[in-house]
């Protein structure tokens, strides 16, 4: 186990910016999940840790080694590879114990070691076949087995859920997650999947165009992002947005939405003025069917039933948000309602760059 | 055209084809165990009658016969050898790697499969005399792998375009370097293909008269003997019909075990 450290990390291909000036610092066994669309470098990231590219700018450390220079072989990591990458001429068994037999472990090691691997991620009746004879989701449990019985400094995880089904992905997700807590390697987990990285990051970093945007606990990317990115990108259905107008009233600070005057007190700079973005996610809008004080008016245009709750698709003044609601709620397309919005939950952002203002 | 008529039209097309190519060769083997006798009657049945080991032992008692066989499959092996050793990393090369003139290269290799080789025979022999390479299975050898090499890296890239790259990195994570990642993971993979790739040049080698004829007086392969033996000697049917036969049955049988790989030449495969 060991901690990591990116240093101003930068790689190019050709005049394309792919990782631009990254530096991370990640903690002995904390589980970090790299968060980002597709294109936005987070892979490349991970492929620099491994030492699979050459980064062009900066310094990479493992356990507190400069290994920026060092081939993949000695930087004593594993990864998992989005196609899992096991080796199709090779058995189940032949694949876990790979690594190991390079390292020239005894035979009656590697047999140990392949074997608890196998155990723990329930593979151990599959040793003898060929990954032709596996299901996806079993050549998936062989690429994490052949990583995890290297017990390496580092665990390196490329989307690795992101060709399993729906079902089969949730399983996983459960299990990726006791494996971390029984296992405590130092992992570094790529996804585009925000629901992924919220169940499964200790802390994430969000990543745009090379960047990182935002590195943060789950619940603090989630409550509060730094921009207009972050919170349009994360959540589901994601946060909604709104034009504003931030003012002094008397000695008070509100910002004006849609004629609705919403107290901003302590929540942005007490000189802050002048048009605003809202943000509020969808679980944080109360519904009224009749007109209530301070509610902002709204046409419903659609309402989706989810299972356990609904998803309310309403207009205002030419804004589309979106609204969970309790599975009791009704209201047909076309009709009014009025909206409240949790002014403890709103987070308001400059209109013209997107950044959340800082609080006051 | 209707449904019917066209596939009509199709199958008429495809066996009129099919009989263009296959016909001689049919007529050919069935003349090779045709009796002696029985190929200069007339009118001579389609069938022999009886069949007969005669023409073909009358063959393989030529004069010349197996010691230039055994030339042929000599020429062969080192045309393999020397093939796959210059070809197969040009191959992985250019399935690896993104280089400055990568497509210049795959261009060019094919551009020489365009180029007359009959221009070339004269300065070649010179040059082969001088080098003291005339008239040796090596000279004929290098010959056939300069027109084998087109093809060996064109399939091999092929071959090499199927094993993932991310199958070479797994195995550098896990402890590899680059050359054993190749060595220990893509080149088993890899290994069918190569072995078509050989087999293919084997065919080609095997199959060789032109350069063979001219760069060769006493050591010749057996196309070149043949060759020689029907063209200056005026050799007798039966030994035209059976040296045929034997020479076709190799390439047939090859072609017909790598036809997979021929059909993925070009990076698309046919089922």
């Amino acid at each position: 186990m060991a901690t990591i450290k990116l240093q101003r990390v930068r790689k190019q291909f050709g005049r394309v910016v792919a990782v631009d000036d990254v530096s991370l610092e990640i903690g002995d066994g904390e589980f970090m999940v790299l968060l980002g669309p597709s294109g936005c470098g987070k892979t490349t990231v991970l492929r620099c840790l491994a030492g699979l590219e050459r980064v062009d700018a900066g310094r990479v450390y493992i356990g507190g080694r400069d290994v920026t220079d060092w081939p993949p072989a000695r930087r004593e990591i594993a990864m998992v590879f989005q196609s899992y990458a096991v080796f199709p001429h090779m058995t189940v068994f032949d694949n876990i114990a790979f690594g190991l037999r390079m390292r020239r472990l005894p035979a009656a090691q590697v047999r140990q070691r392949v074997e608890e691997g196998a155990a723990l991620l329930q593979i151990d009746h599959l040793l003898g076949r060929y990954p032709a004879q596996l299901s996806g989701g079993q050549r998936q449990r062989v690429a994490v087995a052949r990583a995890i019985v290297m017990r390496p400094q580092v665990l390196l995880m490329d989307e690795p859920l992101s060709n399993l089904d729906a079902l089969l992905r949730l399983q996983m997700r459960a299990e990726l997650k006791r494996l971390h807590g029984e296992v405590r390697s130092t992992t570094v987990y790529v996804t585009h999947d925000q629901v992924e990285a919220l169940s499964l990051g200790e802390r994430i970093a969000v990543m745009k165009d090379g960047r990182i945007v935002q590195c943060d606990t789950p619940a603090r990317v989630y409550d509060t992002p730094v921009n207009q990115f972050v919170g349009g990108f994360i959540g589901n259905p994601p946060m909604n947005f709104l034009e504003a107008v931030l003012r002094r009233e008397e000695s008070r600070q509100v910002v004006e939405v849609a004629g609705v005057r919403i107290p901003a007190d302590g929540r942005v700079p007490a000189d802050a003025s002048g048009a605003v973005l809202l943000g509020i996610r969808p679980e944080h809008i109360a519904v009224a069917l009749q007109p209530v004080q301070d509610g902002i008016p709204a046409r419903v245009l659609v309402l989706e039933p989810v299972g356990p709750q609904q998803l309310l698709t309403v207009e205002v003044g030419g804004a589309v948000l979106k609204v969970t609601t309790a599975v009791e709620f009704h209201a047909a397309g076309g009709s009014r309602v009025w909206l409240r919005f949790d002014p403890a939950r709103i987070r308001l952002m400059d209109a013209r760059t997107g950044q959340a203002l800082p609080s006051g | 055209m209707s449904r019917p008529a066209r596939q009509a039209l199709l199958a008429v097309t495809v066996a009129l084809l099919a009989a263009w190519v296959l016909l001689p060769l049919v007529l050919i083997a069935l003349a090779s165990f045709t009796p002696r006798s029985q190929l200069y009657a007339w009118p001579r049945p389609l069938l022999p009658q009886p069949w007969s080991a005669e023409t073909m032992r009358f063959f393989f008692q030529a004069q010349g016969v197996l010691p230039s066989t055994l030339n042929s499959l000599l020429v062969a092996a080192l045309t393999i050898a020397l093939s796959v050793a210059i070809g197969a990393p040009a191959g992985y090369a250019l399935s690896r790697f993104r280089f400055p003139g990568r497509e210049a290269f795959r261009l060019g290799i094919l551009a020489t499969k365009m180029f007359p080789a009959t221009i070339l025979a004269v300065p070649l022999a010179v040059a082969f005399i001088r080098w003291g390479l005339y008239d040796t299975l090596w000279g004929v050898a290098f010959v056939h792998t300069a027109l084998a090499l087109p093809f060996t890296i064109i399939i091999t890239m092929s071959v090499f375009l199927g094993v993932p790259l991310e199958l070479e990195e797994a195995a550098m994570t896990l402890g590899c370097s680059r050359l054993q990642a190749f060595r220990r993971v893509a080149l088993p993979i890899a290994l069918p293909g190569l072995a078509a790739a050989a087999i293919f040049t084997f065919v080609l080698s095997w199959n060789e008269v032109f350069a063979a004829t001219i760069l060769t007086l006493r050591n010749r392969t057996l196309p070149a003997l043949v060759m020689n033996a029907v063209g200056a000697a005026g050799a007798p049917l039966d030994y035209r019909f059976a040296a045929g036969f034997f020479m076709i049955v190799p390439a047939l049988i090859i072609i017909l075990l790598i036809r997979r790989y021929l059909l993925t030449l070009w990076g698309v495969t046919v089922r």
